[in-house]
């Protein structure tokens, strides 16, 4: 598909993992914290590697990001791990008061964020997190594709001073991006070039994008897939440039279409060029337990969902 | 008179001055912590000079309970962090003197936000941590309402520090018995603090009057012989709210009103201006 080749399906969290052992080789002042999930978060390697660096604070997120932010007054770099929806919605006060507002360099690294979370159900699946996090000011939100492209993520934070939220899933999926990427905080890629229709993604729909991109390119239609790994800062220019030449857009996230990529998307092409849009995320809903593929499918999360939706925008144009 | 009862005074009017330009801020708690404030950082902590972030090689202080931003306002500037003129912003628009301490307009002495409650005492464990692994052998104090040990994060924090053997750290507990509502008792009843934090795994120090200079240095002299024996350390620190000023005593009336400019008046005539009013 577009010279894109599926590796062998692995999860994001482990690139997470990976990354996070290879950024605390390079710079010794970075440490970890976890509130009881440290395998669910693939911190294992790191606890052995670094056991002085580690930190298991124990079912207590409150205290995980209050410490966090204490640690970095004296120039230590927090990566923090538990699951998405104890990232944000359990802390939100913490996270703002002491870590945004404050600017402190504390890295919110977030699990099983979305619907793939599957089985557990609701209660777990967080499909708010990127518009409470990218609602913070100075908060820099990124959600990767895959596993090549969290790992690399998990080393470029450590390089930015300041805040980051970075957001990941727990299911085996396609990894197809580079190893040896070179991950650029704010900038999006362009991972298929088309004039029909522009699909901005993120995270685990980016595959679906391209999968839906393929399935079009078949019916005569030219697509482009603009991966936007950094919800914040966006990048406006690939997106506008986009745009500009194909006259449309959808947004594909695995997260409400309320405060989601898509709604930073919108807001972008008001302020600059109107054009028929179509969004691709969960409409204002609680998910539910299931598999992570028939819950995708159910939620409108699919290749199939991605196809309709540029079908029904392509009409508007 | 002293220097330290000098300072004592002069804060004492820093903080009614600055509560009563604005009509607004928090004069009851700041007075009931003033000679804490005080003694700590011209007696006890060891502080260099000038200001940065890190704070290497030095002692930290940490206010929790962010409303009493007029006494810290008062004693950061008398220590030399920012000028003493510039208690004249307080709350103002463009003042990096904001009605609760933060980070966010620059200004030396403050190294994390608070306001919201509850969150420093997991801060000051983090700096203290790091302080451990940097291999300091400095202490970090942090200051918190009773009040706002209804806060549950508190007691996530006292649980991790007394596990994981925190003992670089002195948290103060400022028990005046009085919130917004009223009475501690009335509105959440906290019961015996000292037999929670002892349980909890605390080495506790009863300060009966924390109004007192003496007393004060006594406690935290104590406080700090007892550090680096594996435990943390509380001081539960008996005030009286308002201390200082007749008619704000003992009352939880006067947490966050200012008073009016005849009150300003008796308040600075029981205060005498000892180092120059800002």
């Amino acid at each position: 598909m577009f010279g894109y080749k599926n590796l062998g399906n692995n999860d994001t969290r482990s690139g997470f993992g990976a990354g996070l052992v290879e950024a605390a080789t390079q710079n010794t002042e970075i440490v970890a914290l976890c509130a009881d999930l440290t395998g669910s978060l693939k911190m294992n390697d790191f606890k052995e590697k670094f056991p002085n660096r580690f930190f298991q604070i124990g079912i207590a997120e409150a205290n995980m990001i209050g410490i966090a932010a204490g640690m970095t007054i004296g120039n230590k770099i927090p990566y923090t791990g538990t699951f998405a929806n104890f990232s944000t919605g359990r802390v939100y006060d913490q996270i703002r008061q002491s870590i945004a507002y404050s600017n402190k360099n504390v890295k919110i690294c977030a699990s099983h964020a979305g619907i793939t979370l599957g089985e557990d159900g609701a209660t777990h699946q967080i499909l708010e997190d990127i518009g409470m996090m990218k609602m913070l000011p100075g908060m820099v939100v990124i959600n990767p594709c895959d596993f090549n492209q969290t790992k690399a993520a998990t080393i470029e934070i450590s390089k930015y001073i300041g805040p980051v939220y970075l957001r990941f899933g727990r299911p085996k999926v396609p990894n197809f991006t580079d190893e040896n990427q070179k991950f650029k905080i704010g900038q999006g890629v362009r991972l298929i070039e088309g004039n029909d229709i522009t699909i901005v993604c993120t995270g685990h729909l980016v595959w679906h994008a391209i999968e839906a991109a393929d399935f079009l390119k078949n019916k005569g239609v030219s697509v482009e897939v603009i991966n936007i790994h950094t919800i914040k800062p966006l990048d406006q220019e690939i997106i506008l440039k986009s745009i500009k030449k194909t006259g449309c857009v959808v947004s594909a996230e695995e997260h409400n279409t309320i405060g989601g990529l898509g709604e930073s998307v919108a807001s972008l092409i008001v302020k600059n060029k109107l054009v028929p849009m179509e969004f691709v995320g969960v409409n204002d809903k609680f998910g539910e337990s299931g598999k992570p593929t028939d819950l995708m499918k159910k939620y409108g999360l699919s290749t199939d969902s991605i196809v309709s939706k540029c079908e029904k925008v392509l009409k508007r144009k | 008179m002293t220097t330290t009862q000098k300072l004592i005074f002069q804060v004492r009017r820093d903080i009614v001055r600055m509560v009563h330009s604005n009509n607004s801020g928090h004069p009851g708690g700041s007075l009931g912590c003033t000679e804490f404030l005080v003694v700590l950082f011209f007696q006890i902590m060891k502080r260099k000079d000038g200001f940065d972030m890190n704070g290497f090689d030095e002692d930290l202080f940490f206010l929790s309970n962010g409303h009493i931003s007029p006494v810290f306002y008062s004693v950061l500037a008398r220590s030399g962090y920012f000028p003493i003129e510039e208690l004249s912003t307080f709350r103002d628009i463009n003042s990096r003197l904001q009605g609760h301490p933060t980070t966010h307009e620059g200004l030396p002495g403050i190294r994390i936000a608070s306001g919201s409650l509850g969150q420093g005492l997991s801060v000051s464990i983090g700096a203290a941590l790091t302080k451990k692994m940097n291999g300091e052998k400095n202490i970090v104090y942090s200051l918190h309402g009773d009040g706002e040990l209804q806060e549950g994060q508190n007691w996530e924090a006292i649980m991790y520090a007394a596990a994981n053997k925190v003992d670089n750290l002195i948290c103060t507990i400022d028990n005046n018995n009085k919130q917004i509502d009223g009475d501690l008792k009335d509105v959440l009843d906290l019961g015996n603090i000292e037999s929670k934090f002892k349980s909890f795994g605390w080495l506790t120090i009863n300060l009966e009057n924390g109004n007192d200079i003496d007393e004060v240095k006594a406690a935290l002299i104590k406080a700090k012989e007892k550090c680096f024996s594996g435990k943390p350390v509380v001081i539960i620190m008996k005030t009286v709210m308002g201390n200082g000023v007749d008619y704000m005593m003992g009352t939880h009336k006067w947490h966050g009103v200012a008073p009016n400019d005849k009150e300003l008046e008796i308040a600075l005539n029981q205060n005498p201006e000892t180092l120059n009013d800002y």
